[in-house]
């Protein structure tokens, strides 16, 4: 009988090593090849890291914009992100949450009132689509009041993600029935040793249960999973390609959601923290457009970690949802301001009505609503 | 063509181009469109449209109730429930009760599932709808949902958005010669070719989106469409000749025997 179909296993079968001697050796004709392809394979996305490709960027760019208005046309979804506790039991050590970073009087768990407050000053914003986040406290925030969280939201916006701790299928099963239609889960690095090596407490340190944590979202029903690398932990080219293995796995396994990428990039860490792997802006769009061309149907989620100047340069390059106006503190929006500790600084503090008029300027239109009400994944009469 | 009128359950139009309003760049550029293309039904996606405010949405605005149908679609469902529901909130939202089925499970090639997109249309029909379902280009499941009660089918040519024409036309012909309902090939056309080849093959109408909403001038490319449906339909109903693999000698070979 064949081996089972799993991650690990599809990881396995691409070490670090293997990936980075496919574009050590990826050579121009390589680049060229992988360009020309309609269906590109792992060896292509390879190539389109390499540095040979660097010198291509510009046909690189101009097949990602095509292939991501053939797929999405020019629209880029607006989303904005809630987060509902800064408390946290992991130990990440480039995190701004992180438990040894301190700062114990400013974190906060919002009430059901303060996130009602939260939900109605980004509603009358005209966003129709938020991501709920909590820090990896299940002591703080349990699956429970997660679900709770989401029912609230769910009165003010169609779509409600959660980027939480990893959860059990059954989890996200119950939170499908409040309304859930996304996760975003970031992986921060898929290589094992590092992973071990930056995240010292919790149950986060538990690689395969957090790797397999947007598969088991997927098969609980979860429309729309999000992946990532924290890009700077490792060497980009190896991240970038993992994370893209990553998604076509889960087209495969889960195929009823929609799989979408962020690249998030360290930028601001704690003092004791020092980036191993800075990844410079013509890295970031290199690995943006390699993944395009290798995953032409996937969302890509840019959120306001970069800065105005390098977003905005960014909408025609594969981008399809985009964050404005974040706070990344609980109540930052209005209930606490500034008083709480934030997870990391914001890079483009611009209001979301203005980066919507830079969105149309570029000559796309910006998409409040993608989503309805009448998706529940259960009927409301069954609502546990 | 006056005289060639185009119904459906028994409202008649004269375009035979309908439109999809997803992916335009802007409400101008669908605006472009909807002038140029002087099409009569426009299907927006109801996860897209806010239907609580027609006035402040993007697409809704646009669309003129004294020139277009306002056809709702069910895009984004996964199950026939979920299309149901949608169908039910256009219906009371104050939609005209028409609906574009679109049960469409996998997100990365947009294809219909055969079998929610027959329980919804039965659902649907018996709750009063007019329903138009989004279908794979299977005549078995034309001919099931055409017992259902389906109000058209519409097959698709290729994957939606992918603009690679009629890759479906040997199973478009079978669906089009059984048909009892008008025949709408809906997807994958991406040049005003491929609807003149969907007319041309007996279709009752095309459905375009990508290739217009893609489109550097949007009023010229609808234009185009219109005109390629047009003249599709003029040269089905003025009896196209049959292809052939080899030349027709013009002397036949056995005149002789006449002669004889």
């Amino acid at each position: 009988m064949a081996a089972e179909f799993t991650l690990d296993r599809e990881l396995a079968e691409w070490p670090a090593d293997r990936v980075r001697a496919a574009i050590a050796q990826a050579g121009p004709g390589d680049v060229e090849r992988a360009l020309s392809r309609e269906d590109r394979t792992p060896l292509d996305l390879c190539a389109l890291l390499s540095p040979h490709a660097r010198e291509r960027l510009e046909d690189l760019a101009r097949e990602a914009q095509r292939l991501t208005r053939w797929h999405f046309g020019r629209t880029i979804g607006m989303y904005a992100p809630i987060y509902i506790s800064n408390i946290c039991g992991a130990d990440c050590t480039y995190c701004g949450y992180a438990v040894r970073s301190g700062n114990r009087e400013k974190r906060r768990t919002l009430s059901e009132s303060e996130l009602r407050s939260e939900c109605e000053a980004l509603a009358a914003l005209g966003y129709q689509s938020v991501l709920l986040l909590t820090g990896e406290a299940p002591s703080a925030v349990n699956p429970e009041q997660i679900a709770d969280a989401v029912s609230v939201a769910r009165e003010y916006f169609p779509s409600v993600a959660v980027e939480v701790y990893s959860l059990d299928q059954e989890h996200y099963e119950k939170f499908c029935r409040r309304g859930l239609d996304g996760v975003t889960i970031y992986m921060e690095t898929y290589d094992q040793e590092t992973y071990d090596r930056v995240h010292l407490l919790g149950q986060k340190k538990d690689y395969l249960y957090r790797l397999n944590a947007s598969e088991r979202a997927g098969k609980a029903g979860v429309r729309r999973l999000s992946v990532g690398a924290l890009l700077g932990l490792f060497d980009w080219r190896v991240d970038g390609f993992w994370t893209a293995l990553h998604a076509r796995y889960l087209q495969r396994v889960c195929w009823q959601s929609s799989i979408s990428i962020s690249f998030p990039r360290l930028r601001h860490v704690p003092e004791r923290f020092h980036i191993p792997a800075l990844v410079t802006d013509k890295e970031l769009v290199q690995l943006i457009l390699a993944t395009r061309l290798t995953l032409p149907e996937a969302g890509f989620n840019l959120s306001t970690r970069e800065c105005p100047e390098f977003r905005d340069r960014l909408i025609p390059l594969g981008v399809t949802m985009m964050s404005a106006g974040s706070s990344t503190r609980p109540g930052g929006y209005v209930t606490y301001g500034e008083e709480t500790l934030e997870q990391f600084e914001i890079e483009d503090p611009r209001s979301p009505s203005e980066v919507a008029k830079v969105i149309r300027n570029a000559g796309y239109e910006p998409v409040w609503k993608d989503f309805d009400y009448a998706f529940d994944s259960v009927p409301r009469a069954e609502e546990d | 063509m006056s005289h060639d009128p185009f119904v459906i359950a028994g409202r008649t139009f004269r375009s035979r181009l309908m439109i999809g309003t997803g992916k335009f760049p802007s409400p101008e550029a669908l605006r472009a469109t909807l002038d140029a293309s002087r099409a009569e039904i426009v299907t927006v996606a109801l996860r897209r449209a806010d239907l609580s405010n027609p006035e402040g949405d993007s697409i809704l605005s646009v669309i003129d109730p004294a020139k277009h149908l306002l056809l709702p679609n069910t895009s984004g469902a996964r199950t026939a429930d979920e299309a149901v529901r949608l169908a039910r909130l256009a219906r009371a939202a104050g939609c005209e009760p028409w609906v574009k089925l679109e049960l469409t499970p996998e997100p990365r090639y947009l294809l219909p599932d055969p079998i929610e997109t027959l329980r919804a249309a039965e659902l649907l029909v018996k709750d009063g709808f007019v329903v138009l379902p989004y279908i794979q280009a299977d005549p078995i499941l034309a001919k099931r949902l055409q017992e259902a009660g389906t109000a058209t089918v519409m097959p698709l040519g290729a994957p939606i958005g992918s603009n690679r024409g009629v890759k479906t036309r040997d199973l478009i012909r079978i669906i089009i010669e059984q048909a009892r309902v008008p025949v709408v090939v809906d997807a994958g056309l991406g040049a005003p070719s491929h609807a003149a080849e969907s007319m041309e093959l007996g279709a009752d109408a095309v459905l375009v989106n990508t290739a217009l909403a893609d489109a550097q001038d949007h009023g010229a490319m609808a234009r185009a469409f219109a005109m390629a449906t047009e003249a599709g339909r003029m040269a089905y109903l003025a009896g196209l000749g049959p292809i052939r693999d080899t030349a027709e000698a013009s002397s036949p070979l056995t005149g002789f025997l006449d002669s004889l």
